[in-house]
């Protein structure tokens, strides 16, 4: 090995080095987590207040044309009448699911009891779905914080599918020409004015429309309350002129889920059995995305890295060729 | 003739073990066909859980893995200016452009939107924030850069001296991309996985992972150039490449034996000691690659064990073994999508992935006896 070969060889370890070190803190790589928009729209789910009558399932096939959903183990009872589909899936963009323990004696409660947990797009704040699409076809408005897909730009890869923690977009498997289904929040009904369809038909108010900032103030409220107080309980969208309804504060887990799960989300949880339970996952505050950006970001910045990393190759490869070509 | 030593083998192509392959190629074109028509789900076991199955992690992630013998060897022979091991070179490239190649074909049976495909080439939908938008662009480039890299092979065999001298001089150009390019995307293949969180588990989750894939990809290369020299000099009564082997391999043993005190030190790091010794899956399945990986560091480092072809061979076998083994773990064990789900793949897709690999064997076997890639002549 000759001398500048030898500091080629020396100051690309040191290089490769330098690289890998702030790995071992993670952090250090991290971009920071990305802002909630000025607009944001978004759900307070209140699994207390939901009775499991699953009205917003079929507004939902109904508002998005999706058709009904009935598992081949289940069909030889169902004969063509119920959806039966059990979680999201490339048919079902939003469904209830029910916990239960013992003897389900008790609504919203973990020992011997049972409760509602609503199944759909979070509209994440910082959303992987949309960091790993390499076309661009998961969009997340930068007004509303909505986060839609574009068939169109997909190619199907389904690293959004595999990336997501909530388990939330699903590929339609069954299909030849399959896409990518997930909730948009009824982005086509909000254009005309409406409300996402789970929320206008939701006759308790479990699943409320609005502002994020709003329904985060509603959370709030609602938890400062005494169990057992009564209190007025808003349906449809938050602020609008329908009739509330007058019930009793639940025991409420002290958790808003969703504030600050990967980052923030645009749904809010109140729920009186313990999220993981529900099937809401334990995440940390800062995005996934965060970290596989600023990685990725750091390696690739300007692409200066790869490119002094090819200059030191080509130089090494033409001396390498050259003396071949000598000793021929 | 020409002025390379290169020359084709010759010989009968229809053998016995070709119509086997060929057989198996056929099945998978069925269903393949299936898949065309009924969907994804009418061949595979993927589900809303595990989206991605062996299509993407054996087909793809392995194979462009099995495909870094060309890669391997370029940083051997080149970078480190050992023009000695020259003889390995076109082997080893020959079975990059297939794995490659047939990764990428796999890609398109694998994508739900195939014929969207073309978008990932358009500057309006493109998303360089992705990690798989800089795999796929890196690995499409990289296609390209491994027929050029080995288009001398084709040019002497139709005689085209002249456009041969041409190439040669820029060749170096497209050899220092030929160790770029693998170099981003093999650890891009690592990168992906960073975004998973908490959906993996902590023995293979950590932000080493490019790294980590790097490496493997590197010694996965070494290995089937290995498997290659073995396979085909016995096979073909060829003279032995054992010499030049026993000098490349004592680097990779240590790269290995490298790869694997740092994998300790970053699961220490961590904080991540119980998990390696839960009653689980995961634990076992972690200790079983790394099983798998100290065995071929062993071989290679220890210099009686190299000098042995029979060893080597099961060194080659073990190389290929644990880096497969590894994706597996890091893609689909390591990965729990919470709510139930899970994926073991079907039968037709097996085949699916078995025609693959018998279709980059049946080509392989095409080329090196129709092309001058081999060095040396067959015996009389």
């Amino acid at each position: 090995m000759d001398k500048s070969r030898r500091r080629f060889m020396q100051s690309a370890a040191g290089a490769i080095a330098g690289a890998v070190a702030p790995l071992e803190s993670a952090q250090a790589l991290r971009r920071e987590n990305k802002q909630l928009p000025p607009n944001a729209l978004g759900m307070l789910y209140d699994s207390t207040l939901c009775i499991g009558c699953r009205a917003c399932v079929t507004a939902c096939k109904e508002a998005n044309d999706v058709p009904v959903e009935q598992p081949a183990h289940l069909r030889e009872w169902n004969v063509g009448v119920w959806d039966s589909g059990e979680d999201i899936s490339g048919k079902t963009l939003n469904t209830i699911r029910v916990f239960t323990h013992g003897t389900k004696e008790q609504k919203d409660r973990a020992e011997n009891g049972y409760a509602f947990i609503k199944r759909h797009c979070l509209h994440c704040v910082d959303p992987s779905c949309v960091s790993v699409c390499p076309v661009s076809a998961m969009l997340k408005d930068a007004d509303t914080g909505i986060v839609t897909h574009n068939p169109d730009a997909c190619i199907g890869c389904r690293y959004c599918v595999y990336g997501c923690p909530f388990g939330v977009p699903q590929f339609q498997f069954d299909e030849p020409f399959g896409k990518i289904a997930k909730c948009q929040f009824c982005e086509h009904l909000q254009k005309k004015g409406q409300i996402p369809a789970c929320c206008e038909v939701c006759p308790t108010g479990a699943s409320l429309f609005g502002l994020v900032a709003d329904l985060q103030k509603e959370a709030e409220q609602r938890l400062s309350k005494q169990p057992g107080d009564y209190y007025e309980f808003a349906r449809g969208r938050l602020g609008d002129d329908r009739p509330t309804h007058e019930a009793a504060i639940p025991e409420y887990q002290s958790h808003i889920y969703g504030v600050k799960e990967a980052g923030g989300t645009q749904i809010r949880y109140l729920t009186g059995v313990p999220h993981e339970q529900l099937g809401l996952p334990k995440l940390p505050d800062e995005s996934y995305a965060s970290l596989s950006e600023g990685v990725q970001h750091t390696l690739y910045k300007g692409m200066i890295a790869p490119l002094a990393l090819l200059g030191g190759l080509v130089y090494l490869a033409r001396r390498s060729t050259k003396q071949h070509e000598d000793e021929e | 003739m020409t002025q390379s030593t290169h020359q084709p083998l010759g010989g009968r192509l229809l053998t016995k073990p070709f119509m086997l392959f060929a057989l198996l190629f056929l099945i998978a074109v069925y269903f393949l066909a299936t898949r065309f028509m009924f969907g994804l789900g009418s061949v595979t076991h993927l589900n809303g859980g595990y989206p991605w199955g062996i299509w993407v992690v054996v087909d793809v992630i392995i194979g462009t893995a099995f495909g870094c013998g060309g890669f391997a060897m370029a940083l051997l022979v080149y970078i480190f200016n050992k023009g000695e091991y020259h003889p390995l070179m076109r082997p080893a490239l020959l079975g990059g452009l297939f794995g490659y190649t047939l990764g990428g074909m796999a890609v398109i049976f694998d994508l739900g939107r195939y014929w969207n495909f073309y978008n990932l080439l358009l500057p309006w939908y493109a998303q360089p924030s992705s990690v798989m938008f800089e795999v796929a662009l890196c690995v499409m480039a990289y296609i390209l850069v491994l027929w050029i890299e080995f288009s001398p092979t084709f040019l002497e065999r139709l005689g085209l001296t002249n456009a041969r001298q041409k190439l040669k001089r820029f060749m170096y150009v497209i050899i220092a991309l030929g160790v770029l390019l693998p170099t981003m995307h093999q650890s891009s293949l690592g990168s992906l996985l960073l975004v998973m969180g908490s959906q993996l588990s902590p023995l293979w989750y950590t932000p080493w992972l490019p790294l980590w894939f790097l490496l493997t990809a590197i010694a996965m290369g070494y290995g089937i150039v290995i498997l290659e020299s073995t396979l085909i000099t016995n096979a073909f009564k060829l003279p032995s490449e054992q010499r030049i082997l026993s000098k490349l391999s004592p680097i990779v043993g240590w790269l290995l034996a490298g790869f694997l005190v740092l994998r300790f030190l970053d699961l220490l790091t961590r904080g991540q000691v119980a998990p390696m010794f839960g009653a689980d899956l995961h634990a076992f399945m972690f200790w079983l690659e790394i099983l798998v990986f100290v065995m071929p560091a062993i071989i290679l480092i220890s210099p009686a064990r190299r000098t042995d072809q029979r060893q080597m061979f099961l060194a080659a076998l073990l190389l290929l073994g644990a880096g497969s083994l590894y994706r597996i773990n890091a893609y689909l064990v390591a990965y729990d999508p919470g709510n139930g789900w899970s994926y073991f793949p079907s039968a037709p897709e097996l085949m699916v992935t078995i025609g693959v690999i018998a279709l980059e064997i049946m080509l392989y076997l095409v080329f090196v006896k129709k092309l001058p890639v081999l060095h040396g002549t067959r015996p009389a």
